[in-house]
């Protein structure tokens, strides 16, 4: 038992320099995290421009003045964003990147790309209903004293309703960058080269998968650790200024 | 100055206003009161389209605003209100709520609306806030900031609606004496309140509202002292 233990420190060592150093094999890992973080910052940032439109988009739809004839094209906007949430949502992650890769860019070359777009697209779906809760959350007094007072519709949004609604916005968004930073694994199955697509490159090139897992599975955890604690740092901030 | 014809709104099958006609002339001070139910505070949200009527036209200075065509937003620039919560803007300092509009519409530069904002809150003696956040005030002196915040764009008729529902009883005549002030300087009101004292020495004209109807109107004194309908006595007498 002990001697077995011995045994398996003993192997740790060569397994862990030809899984991380040999041949330069650490640059792999950060060059596959890189791709990795640009992955989630950038689909997060066109989900959240996403989101918002299609947020935007439902609420402006769902506070439509009733009794008034409704705004047709809205109506026809609506829909359609209701369909690319329910889709979006309803379906799984992995089967969407597939169908990306697969079906509708058959094509194209740059797979980091397309994943990138699958990825961009989910997350909107998913902002887009963290956005409208966050709109809906703004007491409805607050729109009406903006447009009684004479300001339009989107300077209303814009200047009270959003500032005000970031704030519950804020903490879910957060919870989305990490749901999304550890989606982008599913990106290798495609064969976008991020964390995952190197540590198995190297796993099946050493004939030794254990050392490159784990250690991109530390790599995940420690981003998430710091980001997490980041959040709550500025939850704590906006909190106190709630107090102001 | 504000003309209502056959006005209805109804939310679903529940009718609120049954085909009310009024007309609003410059410089009056009408006060609406009745029961909660009765339709005042909707009647109040229709003249500024914070409700949109089901039937009927409001006109005001002549511009049919019921029309789907008018630019709404330029008539709403015209007429200040003020809601029973205040609704002033949390993220902004009092300055801010009350330069916001103006500056946004065009109306004053900044510097210009700066200047306004300070002569009004010393109005209201409240010049020390500017730079306060709403959370710090107490409601009085909110509501006092959301009059100002109305007064700002310089409207030609202010609607008040329940301006002192929502204020502690010590808070109420701070607002009220603002109110006061404002009607003696010849601004057209049209408030909906509970606050009888207020109605019968600042009201030019006091409507009864009931079931959607305005059934009964007088000048105030007339109002309070012969009520004619049942329905205002068995009121009046709860009420007083």
């Amino acid at each position: 038992m002990i001697q077995s233990m011995i045994n398996w420190l003993e192997e740790m060592g060569p397994r862990l320099y030809r899984a991380f150093i040999e041949g330069g094999r650490w640059k792999l890992y950060l060059q596959g995290l890189g791709t990795t973080l640009e992955l989630t910052v950038i689909a997060l940032i066109f989900g959240v421009i996403l989101g918002l439109v299609v947020a935007m988009v439902r609420t402006a739809h769902d506070q439509q003045r009733q009794d008034r004839r409704k705004n047709f094209f809205l109506g026809i906007a609506n829909v359609l964003c209701q369909i690319y949430t329910t889709v979006i949502r309803g379906t799984p992650m992995l089967v969407q990147l597939f169908i990306w890769n697969f079906v509708i860019l058959r094509s194209e070359r740059n797979k980091v790309l397309v994943g990138f777009i699958g990825l961009a697209v989910n997350s909107g779906a998913y902002v887009a209903e963290i956005i409208r809760g966050g709109l809906m959350s703004v007491d409805q007094g607050q729109s009406e004293a903006g447009r009684s007072l004479g300001l339009n519709y989107f300077d209303t949004m814009r200047l009270i309703v959003i500032p005000q609604a970031f704030k519950s916005i804020l903490p879910s968004l957060g919870n989305e960058f990490i749901t999304l930073f550890k989606d982008t694994s599913l990106v290798q199955a495609i064969g976008g080269a991020e964390m995952l697509y190197y540590a198995s490159t190297i796993g099946g090139r050493t004939f030794d998968y254990m050392p490159p897992l784990i250690g991109i599975a530390a790599m995940y955890l420690v981003v998430v650790i710091v980001f997490t604690w980041l959040q709550s740092k500025l939850e704590r901030r906006l909190r106190q200024s709630d107090r102001r | 100055m504000i003309d209502v014809k056959n006005l209805s709104k109804a939310f679903g099958d529940h009718l609120v206003l049954d085909s009310i006609s009024e007309h609003i002339f410059p410089g009056e001070k009408v006060v609406v009161i009745g029961p909660s139910g009765s339709g005042k505070s909707t009647f109040l949200r229709c003249l500024n389209l914070l409700e949109s009527p089901t039937k009927g036209t409001i006109t005001f200075e002549g511009t049919e605003i019921t029309n789907p065509k008018v630019k709404i937003d330029a008539v709403r620039q015209q007429m200040g209100m003020v809601f029973q919560h205040f609704n002033l803007f949390p993220n902004m300092t009092i300055r801010k709520n009350i330069t916001l509009a103006p500056v946004r519409t065009k109306r004053m530069t900044q510097a210009e609306a700066d200047e306004e904002a300070s002569v009004l809150l010393k109005r209201v003696g409240l010049e020390d806030k500017a730079d306060a956040y709403p959370n710090q005030l107490s409601g009085g002196q909110k509501q006092r900031i959301a009059i100002v915040r109305a007064l700002a764009m310089k409207p030609k008729v202010m609607l008040f609606d329940e301006p002192t529902s929502a204020l502690d009883p010590e808070m109420v005549g701070e607002v009220l004496d603002v109110m006061k002030e404002l009607a003696r300087e010849g601004m057209t009101m049209v408030v909906v309140t509970h606050e009888m004292g207020f109605a019968r020495e600042v009201g030019s004209r006091v409507l009864f509202m009931d079931g959607g109807h305005i059934l009964e109107q007088n000048e105030p004194a007339e109002f309070f002292a012969h009520p004619r309908s049942e329905r205002l006595k068995s009121f009046l007498e709860k009420v007083l």
